[in-house]
């Protein structure tokens, strides 16, 4: 069986606390699995809300930041033990596409100072013109042309082309995992489905992976192939996502998709939402689930230890609640949370 | 198998009374630049009723946000007002001074900017930012009965009372938003307008606030102005919808009708490209506002994306006519010979 | 599938770079101040040929003569005459040509120490600022104990021991005291801008720390650095020039700090010899005037929200 091409085993981040510090102690995310395979091409959808930890995710994964403890492997490889060379290859084959079209240009240079850099930097041509070639098909696959943008300063585009130069970007230094991190919530609404088909014409047509992170669940449903739900740092649903989306299991996500505003003015939302109006922040590793505060059928036993995953569904479509403790637990090894193993009922 | 939540199939009660808060006629706003005009606000004309939320929607640049300042008399240079009524009162505050004006904002409309949340002020209570702006219209108010009203304008939003003496970074971005609210309703004005109240909040904590602007509604009797490109969030709260694109006002209908049959054929538009969470469907690509705003194409404003489109359509520019009993649309498909 | 980016109607009309805004370097201060500053350059630049700058040595001229066009009955004070426009005083300078001389020299003294403290505060801020960690806490440690010297107390004692100072010297004693400001300055800057898009971007490009401190966030502090420049050379020139009423600069050469200095030990004022100290303070007031309106004219180019709401 070949490598994975990216692994995420157990990766817990922890803000805050240790030696000498004596602030809040935030923990973003815990003992997270994550995998993606090499094949098929997939856009793998991590959703949650702000305090999901889905930003420090990203952030991780694009070698921001280092894990607390556990691994990120990449082609099997630990990220946080490669040397130059091999954080060189990462940082080429796993690129990004940022939520603020206008933030990740540098006001002061034109528009293809970006491809400047990407090119210079990993020597991807040999002159000007191979360089100019390059650039061309780039923007090419994302429907524009070098004439009509390299030569204008960023605030003379609008934000939809922005991020499809953007993406431009990305693609020119042929990438296998692009994260994209909430590429068309700053988008205007009518540009977005233009971003999105280009996702999808990426993933088929050039074998390139998303990690495609958001809270918007509808664009989700639309392109995404899986589905992560993150609640507070812990996985709170995953599998195939039209699978999760049409029968969501979890407390938190049946939630979730109860409030989308269904564009029906005959069909409203239903009963009144609960929200805790205190943040309760997660002070520490705590065991328990999460949602347990907000959530309308809690039992005990969920106070006791953190829910691992367990198959509730078709294909790997897994929820972390004990409220289908008889299910048997996630297939795949990694992909367990319990730190103690819950004998499988006889 | 699914959990359902109740879903209630519920024909809205017809909103409030007959009677006008609100009433905009001609409106033009330009926006000069050193190689012409740019038409922000072109030739608008709709009206508010007592009690009812309308909804204001189109893509980016469309002129929503500039026709909210303009009511509310906030545009600034380069941009000005050029022509156009708007009656308050059978008060053309069109025309009125900045002096006279003080004495309309906030007490008779009031508005909710966008990212009003982020706009608090970070060394103030939230007690002292409420009182503010009550004082600011009212004078100086006996501490015990401003203290009460505040604490009542807090309930009424769906606020504990301890939010009373705290900051805005102690409160999450949804409370803060029912701040703004509360500000915005505390001197009880006609109408509102919330000018995307809700775009940078999560799913559920928008639907608590979307859910606390029709309970105020509903409670206070007071009108708003819902300006947003969320149609599903549109189709939750408003009882009529307004359309705009380039600045011209293209449909207003009940938000019933409109869904049910969209007429303008960028209404179609708009309506097709919601990405839905149902079914999957192949995307529908759009391309935003085409043509330059300082020099729209005579005749129909539409007419370079409009797949119906006719000679007399390059030409004449279509008015807003109401077509069918409360359903306005300007477009020649709909006119009768 | 490609979209047209077009406009569709009239021929697109092609908006460079800084037209939108109303060209922000068109700000009245910050011309007024250039246009004083320029003034003063030119009468050091252009002076010498137009006047015998020779005459601003000691007993070259007679000795006290008012300004041209005074008529005065002071006692000992000799008869106006063009020669000496703007009067001479008791060491036999001509005024005139002591501006001359001397106006470039303050000028130079305030480059100079502005101009190493800057350089000295961009390369240790930056390097504060973007590198964080040890680094960080060395160089502010060290800027912050320097900006606690009494610099003036220390630089008196200096030059009261260091007996012929030039221009030059004085101008890098003064840096000694010039680099903590923008060092601190900047490096609060670079940790505001460090986490921004672009620089996250320039990251995943791979760009060294080295190239996106200096390729990336200083083209953006730029307008920022330049009016905390011109800040610095004011405030050095007011340093030098305290130093040298003193009597701390340099002796040979005339600057205008030095005259006042002369002046003063002279009794100009008890003498009614208002030329003498007058002319320096009033080269010095459009100095430090036009730098001003120089730095708070930048600061505005640099920073929008600073305009204000124009009519």
């Amino acid at each position: 069986m070949s490598q994975p091409l990216l692994q995420i085993e157990k990766v817990t981040k922890i803000y805050g606390g240790g030696f000498l510090k004596r602030g809040p102690v935030t923990v973003a995310l815990q003992n997270l699995n994550l995998t993606i395979q090499q094949k098929p091409a997939e856009i793998i959808t991590i959703a949650g809300e702000s305090g999901s930890g889905k930003t420090t995710l990203a952030n991780l994964v694009l070698g921001f930041i280092t894990p607390t403890s556990g691994h990120i492997r990449y082609l099997g490889q630990d990220v946080a033990q490669m040397d130059k060379e091999e954080l060189k290859k990462y940082r080429r084959e796993v690129q990004a596409v940022f939520q603020d079209p206008y933030a990740v240009y540098n006001p002061f240079y034109r528009v293809k100072h970006v491809f400047d850099l990407a090119i210079k930097n990993f020597n991807l041509a040999r002159n000007r013109q191979e360089a100019r070639d390059q650039i061309e098909e780039a923007l090419t696959v994302v429907g524009m042309r070098g004439e009509e943008v390299l030569e204008k300063y960023p605030h003379q585009l609008s934000g939809g082309q922005r991020q499809r130069i953007m993406i431009a970007r990305a693609y020119l230094l042929k990438p296998r995992l692009i994260v994209a991190d909430e590429p068309v919530s700053m988008v205007d609404a009518s540009l977005r489905a233009m971003i999105l088909d280009i996702m999808l014409r990426l993933r088929d047509e050039y074998g390139i992976s998303f990690l495609y992170i958001t809270h918007d669940l509808s664009t989700a449903y639309q392109i995404g192939d899986k589905i992560y739900l993150l609640y507070q740092g812990t996985v709170a649903e995953r599998g195939d996502t039209v699978e999760v989306i049409d029968h969501p299991k979890h407390p938190y996500v049946q939630l979730l998709i109860d409030s989308i505003p269904v564009p029906d003015p005959t069909i409203r939302w239903g009963s009144r939402a609960t929200t805790i109006d205190d943040e309760e922040m997660r002070v520490s590793v705590e065991s328990g689930c999460r949602f347990y505060p907000r959530c309308d059928q809690r039992m005990d036993r969920c106070l006791e230890s953190h829910p691992p995953l367990y198959q509730v569904g078709p294909g790997e479509h897994q929820a972390a609640c004990f409220l289908y403790e008889d299910q048997p637990l996630a297939q795949v090894p990694e992909d367990n949370l319990a730190k103690e193993r819950i004998p499988a009922a006889d | 198998m699914s959990v359902n939540f109740a879903h209630e199939i519920d024909e809205r009660r017809p909103a409030g009374t007959d009677q006008v808060v609100l009433q905009v006629e001609g409106l033009k706003v330009y926006y000069a630049t050193p190689t012409g005009d740019v038409r922000a606000v072109d030739d608008v004309t709709f009206q508010i009723r007592e009690g009812e939320i309308v909804g204001l929607v189109g893509e980016s640049g469309c002129g929503k946000t500039t026709t909210a300042m303009a009511i509310l008399r906030l545009v600034q240079s380069p941009g000005r007002i050029v022509d156009g009524r708007i009656l308050v009162d059978d008060v053309d505050i069109a025309r009125l001074n900045e002096r006279e004006l003080r004495q309309i904002r906030w007490t008779k409309i009031s508005l909710i900017p966008q990212g009003a949340m982020n706009s608090l002020n970070p060394v103030m209570r939230i007690k002292d930012q409420i009182g503010d702006a009550i004082e600011t219209h009212e004078g100086r108010q006996p501490r015990q009965a401003l203290k009460e009203r505040i604490l009542s304008l807090l309930s009424t939003v769906g606020l504990p009372s301890r939010v009373y003496k705290m900051y805005p970074h102690e409160l999450s971005g949804g409370m803060k938003q029912r701040v703004c609210i509360a500000m915005a309703i505390a001197l009880n004005p006609t109408l509102v307008i919330a000018d995307e109240p809700t775009s940078a909040l999560d799913v559920v904590v928008q639907r608590v606030v979307g859910e606390t602007l029709l309970d105020v509604k509903n409670r206070l009797g007071v009108s708003m102005i819902l300006i947003g490109h969320d149609m599903g969030l549109m189709a939750q709260l408003v009882d009529r919808i307004a359309v705009m694109y380039a600045g011209h006002l293209v449909e207003l209908a009940d938000v019933y009708s409109l869904f049910r049959e969209p007429l303008h054929p960028y209404t179609q538009l708009l309506i097709d490209s919601i990405p839905s969470i149902k079914e999957r469907k192949p995307l529908k690509l759009t391309e935003g506002i085409t043509h330059d705003l300082r020099n729209p194409p005579p005749g129909c404003i539409f007419q370079l994306r409009c797949p119906h489109v006719t000679d007399k359509c390059r030409t004449v520019v279509p008015p807003l006519l109401e077509v069918a009993p409360s359903r306005e649309v300007a477009c020649h498909l709909y006119y009768d010979a | 599938m490609s979209v047209s980016t077009e406009t569709v109607t009239a021929p697109a009309v092609r908006t460079a770079g800084l037209n939108r805004w109303d060209s922000p370097w068109l700000n009245t201060k910050f011309l007024v101040g250039l246009s004083m500053l320029l003034a003063v350059v030119l009468i050091g630049v252009v002076g010498p040929f137009f006047w015998d700058t020779t005459l601003a040595r000691v007993a070259s001229s007679p000795l006290n003569l008012p300004p041209a066009w005074v008529e005065t009955d002071l006692p000992g004070i000799g008869k106006p005459t063009w020669e000496h426009p703007l009067g001479t005083e008791s060491n036999g300078r001509d005024m005139l040509a002591v501006l001359i001389v001397g106006t470039p020299r303050s000028l130079r003294v305030g480059l100079i120490a502005a101009g190493v403290g800057m350089l000295v505060g961009v390369i240790l801020g930056f390097s504060a600022g973007f590198m964080g960690g040890w680094v960080d806490n060395v160089i502010r440690t060290l800027s912050d104990s320097v900006i606690t010297i009494p610099s003036l107390a220390v630089l008196i004692v200096i030059s009261a021991y260091v007996r012929t100072v030039s221009v030059e010297n004085m101008a890098l004693l003064l840096a000694i005291f010039a680099w903590p400001g923008p060092t601190r300055l900047l490096r609060s800057q670079v940790l505001s801008m460090r986490e921004r898009g672009y620089v996250q971007m320039a990251r995943l490009s791979g760009a060294s720390t080295f190239a996106i401190m200096f390729k990336e966030i200083l083209p953006n502090l730029l307008p920022y650095l330049a009016s905390s420049f011109t800040g610095n050379v004011s405030a050095a020139i007011l340093a030098a020039t305290g130093l040298e009423a003193l009597g701390l600069g340099p002796t040979r050469i005339p600057t205008l700090g030095m005259t006042i200095f002369y002046a003063l030990r002279a009794a100009a004022i008890l003498r009614g010899m208002w030329w003498w100290w007058g002319f320096p303070i009033a080269a010095l007031i459009i100095i430090f005037t036009s730098l001003f309106l120089i730095t708070i004219g930048l600061d505005e180019i640099a920073n929008p929200r600073l305009r204000g709401v124009k009519a």
